[in-house]
């Protein structure tokens, strides 16, 4: 359709209204503005280049640079281990409490890392919940949460779900007929998952993974509190605690070229290897499903342990530290828990408005800009996604030190920080938004002799609100569990639930990390919910 | 497993028949598949109705209905990717479903070629092929027998290929290579040439025809194209709100339709309202000297197919010609008889009636015509 619709436009030229080009260049100097970070960056590394050329020689970088690749493949392979055998039983099987089953997996997604750090490090501590209940019973003493196997630990049950959710897509979105045949063949359940299902979810997975290892890349709260050398971690202590500028600058180039390198791994993987075949609409309406039979124990107690591990556990934690800090007679500091909520609120819903009308020119011109210039607009907007945020952090705080000293450590040039951030996320769900809208309808409403302009007010953004409004609930989620940005642009004495649950966990205050952890999850949980099962219901019970 | 056997703790307890030589002529041809009783609701909507179904070797039986008649969920009963509610599914004698047992798809011995053709994206033709073939340990003789397949859908060229490199008749052409290649009791085509374009589906229907027939394999095949059944099928079953209406060859179904739906859903049928009266049936168009078993004075219908309706021309008359249409080697009319009711007529292609023309209509008399009383046929 695109390609057809591109072909005739080129055969045909269509006169572009004065107003789409001013949208057009509205756009491409939001990506501008938005690419500025990255783009000083390298020009401070550059300058510096001699100083960068040392930093990179140095013995503790190539070891910093090792232990962050290994805790993401080991991260990535634990996750994928974990959340393949769980997509395929909540989707493909008759598991008992599938759908329950699939939306409790998928839970760990709401909770930041550095909150789940803190929460595994305090159970198995010496005074953590864990710790108490297993005492009577004569262990005394618990592997500790820390370092590599922490992150480890830590990391991987909380990006399984990344993993669970593009397999469990891919299962429901393969053609039933193709594992039907399969097994018309002669061939078993097992063999058939093996031969037809997993080469067709390879590409799922392969991207599933690709989440996994840039978000372990990109993680600065989990390695932090639990003290793993990482080189998020890394780049935080050499601007804090060395004030080394441009060799923070160089190790944030470097967490640069490896989101390159992983990301072309994943196109080599996902690429060999056909597309997952999409269902004909009547075929889904019945799928084979596969009976566990004397499994289905097994398989129940499987589920059961994952959700114990990595939701049950930090859960019970956070309730032992909370009562415990009531019960000791430390009174949570009312005040400075409202004030950090009102700010986390105020700074992630003024992200939130910012980004979404940043990213409404990007997705409209990217969609009525046929041909090489608009995807490029689209795909340029994307870098940000690729730049771990402590990397855009630096770069907004050399930016404003550098070129507007006024604004460093003020609430705009943290919002500007998180339009950076987020714009991909933004623009992604509209350009899906828009995307939905079928094809004939706003050419129908131009036959009726609207101009695109009106057309765009008042068919095309109706149409799309739901989904522009489910990302704007996406960035004000992703804002208000932000971190690295938020310690390092957000004014002096602004205190965020985030940053407040990091610090008391950072410095061994374990019991008043509780109250604030708690307040963030529940704002979070809000949007998130909304997301989940709110906006896009009647769409998907459509499509079941 | 005994599986060959009926279930010996089965509540039902048939008795073991002995092979009876019955006093027929022809030998008693032992089919390959047979559904009794065969009843499967999905939720509230019964999509199949206590089926019979027989078919036997290297016979291509077509399942014909409306969409939502029950065709496609015979298949998928047959193949084992859906349990009957009731009824039971024998494959050469050995029970696949009902009375307790249940044979899951891959231990049938059941080909299947779908609808979307479903060719695993991910392995060439020759792999797809061999897919079904992992019980031929030697792998010379695995290749063979892919080789055979694929001769016989006329693909040796393309066995390199992947499914996506092939065009749809050839992607048809793989999958019916594929499903046959295990040697199946039974071949299940679900509408298999509802993918492709109208003129390849023409150019696709012969040569499948020509393939199932070299493979001497029993298919069933569905459809809702008439047509198609007609070409395809040696025998046609009609299905209907999930109930069997007729089954027989296409010449019976078509001449002798046992219902006013298969009448109907054969296509460009008209009916006249009739009485039975002494010397045969009263209708519009006058007697028709035809003897019926009903009683006098009972109502009937009377299915005028166009070849059945004669036209003249005649100034006198009160019926009108509505509406010519076109259709190459005739003209098909649609006239307006004075009671009201609506008749097509077919003439030569050289008998042109003008828009209003006032016509005489007639009835063949050279064969009687089929009656319907209260939606089934009568006699």
């Amino acid at each position: 359709m695109g390609a057809i619709t591109a072909a005739r436009r080129r055969a045909v030229p269509v006169p572009v209204a004065p107003r789409t080009w001013l949208l057009r260049a509205a756009a491409a100097a939001i990506v501008v503005v938005a690419l500025l970070p990255l783009g000083y960056l390298a020009l401070r590394a550059a300058q510096g280049s001699d100083a960068a050329l040392a930093v990179l020689r140095r013995p503790q970088t190539a070891w910093t640079v090792l232990r962050t690749l290994a805790l993401m493949a080991a991260v990535t392979a634990t996750a994928v281990a974990l959340a393949v055998p769980l997509a395929w039983l909540t989707t493909s099987t008759d598991l008992p409490g599938r759908r329950a089953w699939s939306v409790v997996l998928a839970l760990p997604l709401v909770v930041p890392s550095y909150v789940s750090a803190y929460l595994y490090s305090a159970a198995l501590g010496p005074r953590g919940s864990l710790g108490v209940a297993l005492a009577p019973l004569g262990i005394e003493r618990l592997p500790r949460v820390v370092g590599f196997v922490g992150a480890w630990l830590v990391l991987s049950l909380a990006t399984y779900p990344y993993v669970l959710l593009t397999a469990q897509s891919a299962l429901r979105r393969l053609d039933p007929a193709l594992t039907e045949a399969s097994r018309s063949l002669g061939r078993g359940p097992w063999a058939t998952f093996l031969r037809v299902t997993l080469p067709g979810l390879r590409p799922s997975i392969a991207a599933g993974a690709l989440l996994v290892a840039l978000y372990t890349l990109r993680d600065f709260g989990a390695v932090s509190v639990l003290r793993f050398d990482a080189l998020s971690q890394v780049i935080y202590l050499t601007l804090r605690a060395s004030l080394d500028r441009p060799g923070a600058a160089t190790l944030s180039l470097v967490v640069v070229g490896i989101t390159v390198a992983v990301l072309g791994l994943e196109r080599l993987v996902a690429s060999r290897g056909p597309r997952a075949v999409a269902a004909t609409a009547r075929a889904a309406a019945v799928p084979l499903r596969v009976p566990l039979g004397r499994w289905r124990v097994a398989a129940l107690l499987g589920c059961a342990a994952t959700v114990l591990l990595a939701l049950a556990l930090p859960g019970i934690e956070l309730g032992f530290e909370l009562a415990r800090g009531l019960a000791r007679g430390q009174v949570i500091d009312g005040g400075r828990l409202l004030g950090a909520l009102r700010n986390s609120a105020v700074a992630a819903g003024l992200a939130a408005a910012a980004t979404v009308l940043a990213a409404l020119p990007v997705a409209a011109a990217a969609r009525s800009w046929p041909g090489g210039a608009g995807r490029w607009l689209g795909r340029l907007s994307f870098t940000g996604l690729a730049l771990p945020p402590i990397t855009v952090a630096l770069a907004v705080v050399f930016l404003g030190l550098g070129v507007v000293p006024a604004l460093y450590q003020t609430l705009p040039l943290l919002v500007f920080a998180y339009v950076v951030l987020f714009l991909p996320e933004a623009v992604g769900y509209d350009e899906a938004a828009f995307a939905q809208l079928s094809p004939g309808i706003e050419e129908s409403a131009r036959v009726l002799g609207r101009s695109p302009a009106a057309v765009f007010r008042t068919i095309t953004l109706p149409l799309a609100a739901p989904g522009v409004a489910a990302g704007a609930a996406l960035v004000f989620l992703t804002a208000v569990k932000e971190l690295p940005a938020t310690l390092l642009l957000g004014p002096y004495g602004f205190h965020t639930l985030a940053t407040e649950v990091w610090s008391a966990a950072t410095e061994g205050r374990q019991a008043q990390a509780a109250a604030p952890a708690l307040a963030l999850l529940i704002v979070a949980s809000v949007p998130s919910a909304w997301l989940a099962f709110g906006w896009d219901r009647g769409r998907r019970r459509g499509d079941r | 497993m005994t599986a060959d056997r009926p279930g010996e703790d089965a509540p039902v307890v048939e008795p073991v028949v002995e092979p009876v030589v019955e006093p027929v002529v022809e030998p008693v041809v032992e089919p390959v598949v047979v559904c009794t009783g065969l009843t499967k609701h999905y939720g509230p909507v019964r999509a199949l109705d206590s089926l019979d179904l027989a078919v036997v070797a290297g016979e291509i039986v077509a399942l014909l209905g409306p969409s939502g008649c029950g065709k496609t969920t015979t298949l998928r009963l047959i193949a084992g990717f859906v349990a009957p509610d009731a009824g039971r599914i024998t494959v050469h004698g050995r029970t696949v479903a009902g009375d307790g047992r249940w044979v899951p798809p891959e231990a049938r011995n059941v080909g299947v070629v779908f609808q979307d053709f479903a060719l695993f994206p991910h392995l060439t033709v020759a792999r797809n092929v061999a897919y079904g073939l992992h019980r031929v340990r030697d792998r010379a003789a695995r290749q063979a027998e892919v080789t055979r397949a694929l001769a016989l859908v006329g693909l040796s060229g393309l066995a390199g290929r992947l499914p996506n490199e092939l065009s749809g008749g050839q992607q048809q052409r793989v999958a019916l290579a594929r499903a046959l290649a295990p040697r199946p009791a039974l071949l299940l085509l679900d509408e298999p040439f509802s993918n492709l374009d109208a003129r390849m589906r023409h150019l696709v229907r012969d040569e499948v025809r020509d393939i199932l027939k070299a493979a001497a394999v029993a298919s069933i095949f569905v459809t809702h194209d008439q047509e198609e059944a007609f070409l395809m099928g040696d025998r046609v079953a009609i299905l209907n709100g999930g109930r069997l209406e007729q089954i027989g060859t296409p010449e019976a179904v078509f001449h002798a339709p046992a219902s006013r739906f298969v009448a109907d859903f054969l296509g460009h049928t008209g009916f006249l309202d009739g009485t039975v009266v002494p010397g045969g049936i009263a209708t519009e168009l006058g007697l028709l000297p035809q003897p019926c078993p009903l009683p006098v004075g009972t109502a009937v219908q009377v299915l005028a197919r166009p070849d059945d309706v004669r036209l003249a021309a005649d100034g006198g008359a009160s019926a009108r010609v509505e509406r010519r249409y076109f259709q190459g080697m005739h003209n098909l009319y649609r006239v307006r008889l004075p009671s009201g009711v609506a008749i097509k007529a077919a003439t030569p292609h050289e008998v042109v009636l003008a828009d209003g023309a006032p016509v005489r209509v007639a009835l063949a008399g050279d064969h009687p015509l089929v009656c319907f009383c209260e939606g089934r046929a009568v006699g």
